[in-house]
């Protein structure tokens, strides 16, 4: 026990001095994906916000004919701009995100009361416009149900006759749900930072030595193979988890950044779901570590195994990307697979929702039961005469 | 006391040791001769127990290092062909990781790297860490680690070789150092000089076997040569890949 733990405060002494990796466990690891993260998430509540709120210009081309309709426009917040010559060029060219015209039939169909048509020239496949769009079709859509109601009323008829059905939305998410949705790719961050913090040590610890001839030597020591790859994962595992609890806490302090009770969502990143996080994903730090040694075992070079590595990341992204497009109802056995039950446990826990004992356990003891595996498959590929050998 | 068995080695259709026996005593060099090739390091790793042979057996001081091999790991100072050290760590904490590995207590190990220090000369560097290193430095460190827990059998694979010729005087005196503690040095070649100049015996390996296992004298005479170039080249039949 004592040689593995020798092994283990080598590692870790020697990989915190090199720069790099300590920069990536502490640094570049745990933040970039919140920062991304952060940044994304602000700027699409800001754009969603800003276009509820701010006054939305609109040429309009023959505004004279409609005054009534202009002043409606005007009071719910649309600026009206001066008439333009070729608005359907504006629109293709994108000078202007749409276009309303008023056709000069509109006073007439109005005053006679047949249907006064209103053309909205847009380009549906500008997603930026979309937002502009559905508003001003929105403004001009309650403007008209106003005019008919008061038609309905001056012919003395109830208002009620035009309005034979009424659908009443009854949105059964909680805020937290709905916040949880939005995060369903925390988990793969998460993930993530341990697969980027374990990355360095794996290869510098396996396929690094190999390259630079020290696992010779190394291996002429008294100490079974076993034991020397046990410390070598414990330290890979160590810089891993530093940068899971690191990445668990910045995500913590970012969640205040987020203005999420403007979207109508609550998300509970408190010390229980760290605590809770922490708990599942540690099996699952040394399944990765595990697993990038026995991928690095077999390179021969420290920048092939950075090739095995990279690819080696995309795993963990599979079960993410198979959950967020496949709506899914959470199983007991999906706590059996280890990545899935990770993900299940951390999206629940984020929303808040009551994760049993019993999972967290089995989630657990899954995850840890795979790692020792692994473990043992790799142990078996460092014992092979090969592994040594450098030239 | 190393004792090598008939021992076979084959890598696919290769055979890269072929029947190799020989003898390695306490207090005596015992130089291992061959030309690139020969089968030397393939020899010495299974010596190490860092490769199994096919067949045959190694006994470090009476241990079968089948039956026991980290027994015999503790018993021998190996510098194998690979020589990498830890960039990162300097001379000295290169040293003392391999002290730790070997089992030994702190005091122990702060004794006896003070003392390979300063026997191999290289209190300058000690401190330093191994990142541009020469290749005489490195080696040092290299014999240093490999020796830190006082072994009684020395085992160095080509330990001259990328050596200066003030760095190889050295290292031989060293050599010498060690036979004189009492120790059982091993050590391989493809340098006839120095092989002459240092060992007590020489064994002589060509294809993967044995074909002279003798004391120098012994070998000139029994090649009926007046010099050792002569007597080798005799025994090993060409003198390719040997170095002068």
């Amino acid at each position: 026990m004592k040689s593995v733990l020798t092994v283990f405060l080598k590692e870790v002494r020697e990989n915190l001095r090199d720069r790099r990796t300590v920069m990536n466990t502490l640094l570049t690891g745990p933040l970039m994906a919140p920062l991304i993260f952060v940044l994304l998430i602000n700027g699409i509540v800001a754009r969603e916000l800003d276009k509820a709120d701010k006054p939305l210009p609109v040429p309009v081309i023959g505004a004279e004919r409609a005054p009534n309709l202009v002043d409606a426009l005007k009071q719910s917040g649309i600026v009206i701009k001066p008439s333009i010559s070729d608005p359907e060029r504006a629109v293709r060219d994108q000078d202007a995100d749409l276009v309303l015209r008023i056709p000069e039939s509109y006073a007439d169909s109005w005053n006679s009361g047949e249907p006064a048509q209103v053309e909205l020239i847009y380009d549906e496949s500008q997603r930026d416009a979309q937002g502009s769009v559905a508003r001003l079709r929105g403004i001009l859509e309650s403007y008209a149900q106003r005019t008919s109601t008061m038609r309905v009323i001056a012919r003395g008829l109830s208002p009620t006759i035009l309005r034979p059905l009424v659908v009443a939305d009854r949105d059964q998410s909680t805020a937290q749900a709905r916040g949880g949705m939005m995060f369903s790719m925390l988990p793969y961050f998460f993930i993530l930072g341990a697969f980027i913090g374990g990355m360095a040590l794996a290869i510098d610890t396996t396929a690094g030595e190999r390259e630079r001839q020290s696992l010779e030597p190394l291996f002429a020591n008294p100490v079974a193979r076993s034991k020397i790859l046990l410390g070598k994962l414990g330290a890979t595992g160590a810089f891993a988890l530093t940068t899971l609890v690191l990445s668990i806490i910045a995500f913590s302090l970012a969640g205040l950044f987020l203005p999420t009770e403007k979207l109508g969502m609550s998300l509970s990143i408190g010390p229980h779901f760290a605590v809770l996080t922490v708990l599942v994903m540690l099996p699952l730090v040394f399944l990765i570590a595990s697993l990038q040694t026995l991928a690095a075992a077999f390179a021969k070079t420290f920048r092939e195994a950075q090739t095995y590595l990279s690819l080696l990341m995309f795993v963990p992204a599979v079960p993410t990307m198979l959950m967020s497009i496949f709506p899914f109802k959470t199983e007991t056995w999906m706590y059996a697979v280890p990545l899935v039950g990770q993900q299940v446990t951390i999206t629940r826990l984020m929303r808040g929702e009551a994760v049993s004992g019993s999972e967290i356990a089995l989630c657990f003891a899954c995850t840890a039961l795979a790692a020792v595996l692994v473990y043992f498959i790799t142990a078996r590929i460092y014992r092979g005469e090969r592994l040594a050998i450098s030239t | 006391m190393i004792e090598l068995r008939d021992l076979h080695k084959s890598f696919g259709t290769v055979r890269a040791v072929d029947g190799v026996s020989f003898t390695a005593r306490d207090g005596e060099i015992t130089g291992l001769l061959g030309p690139n090739g020969a089968g030397k390091t393939t020899t010495l790793r299974m010596l190490y127990t860092l490769m199994k042979p096919d067949s045959g057996q190694v006994l470090v001081d009476g241990i079968d290092a089948a039956v026991d091999p980290i027994a015999v790991r503790k018993r021998l100072g190996v510098l194998p062909d690979a020589r990498g050290l830890y960039k990162r760590l300097s001379s000295r904490e290169n040293i003392e990781y391999f002290g730790r590995l070997q089992g030994m207590d702190e005091a122990t190990i702060a004794s006896r790297s003070a003392a390979l220090i300063k026997a191999l000369e290289m209190e300058e560097i000690a401190e330093r860490r191994t990142d541009g290193f020469s290749q005489g430095q490195r080696v040092k460190t290299a014999i240093a680690r490999a020796l830190i827990h006082d072994p009684k059998n020395c085992i160095l694979d080509e330990p001259t070789n990328g050596l200066d010729v003030m760095a190889t005087r050295a290292m031989r005196e060293f050599l010498r150092r060690l036979k004189d503690e009492g120790r059982c040095v091993l050590f391989s070649s493809h340098i006839m000089q120095e092989v002459g100049a240092l060992c007590d015996r020489i064994v002589v390996i060509a294809h993967g076997r044995v074909v002279a296992d003798a004391s120098p004298d012994a070998l000139r005479e029994q090649a009926g040569a007046a010099n050792l170039e002569d007597a080798f080249v005799k025994v090993i039949g060409s003198a390719e890949g040997l170095a002068a």
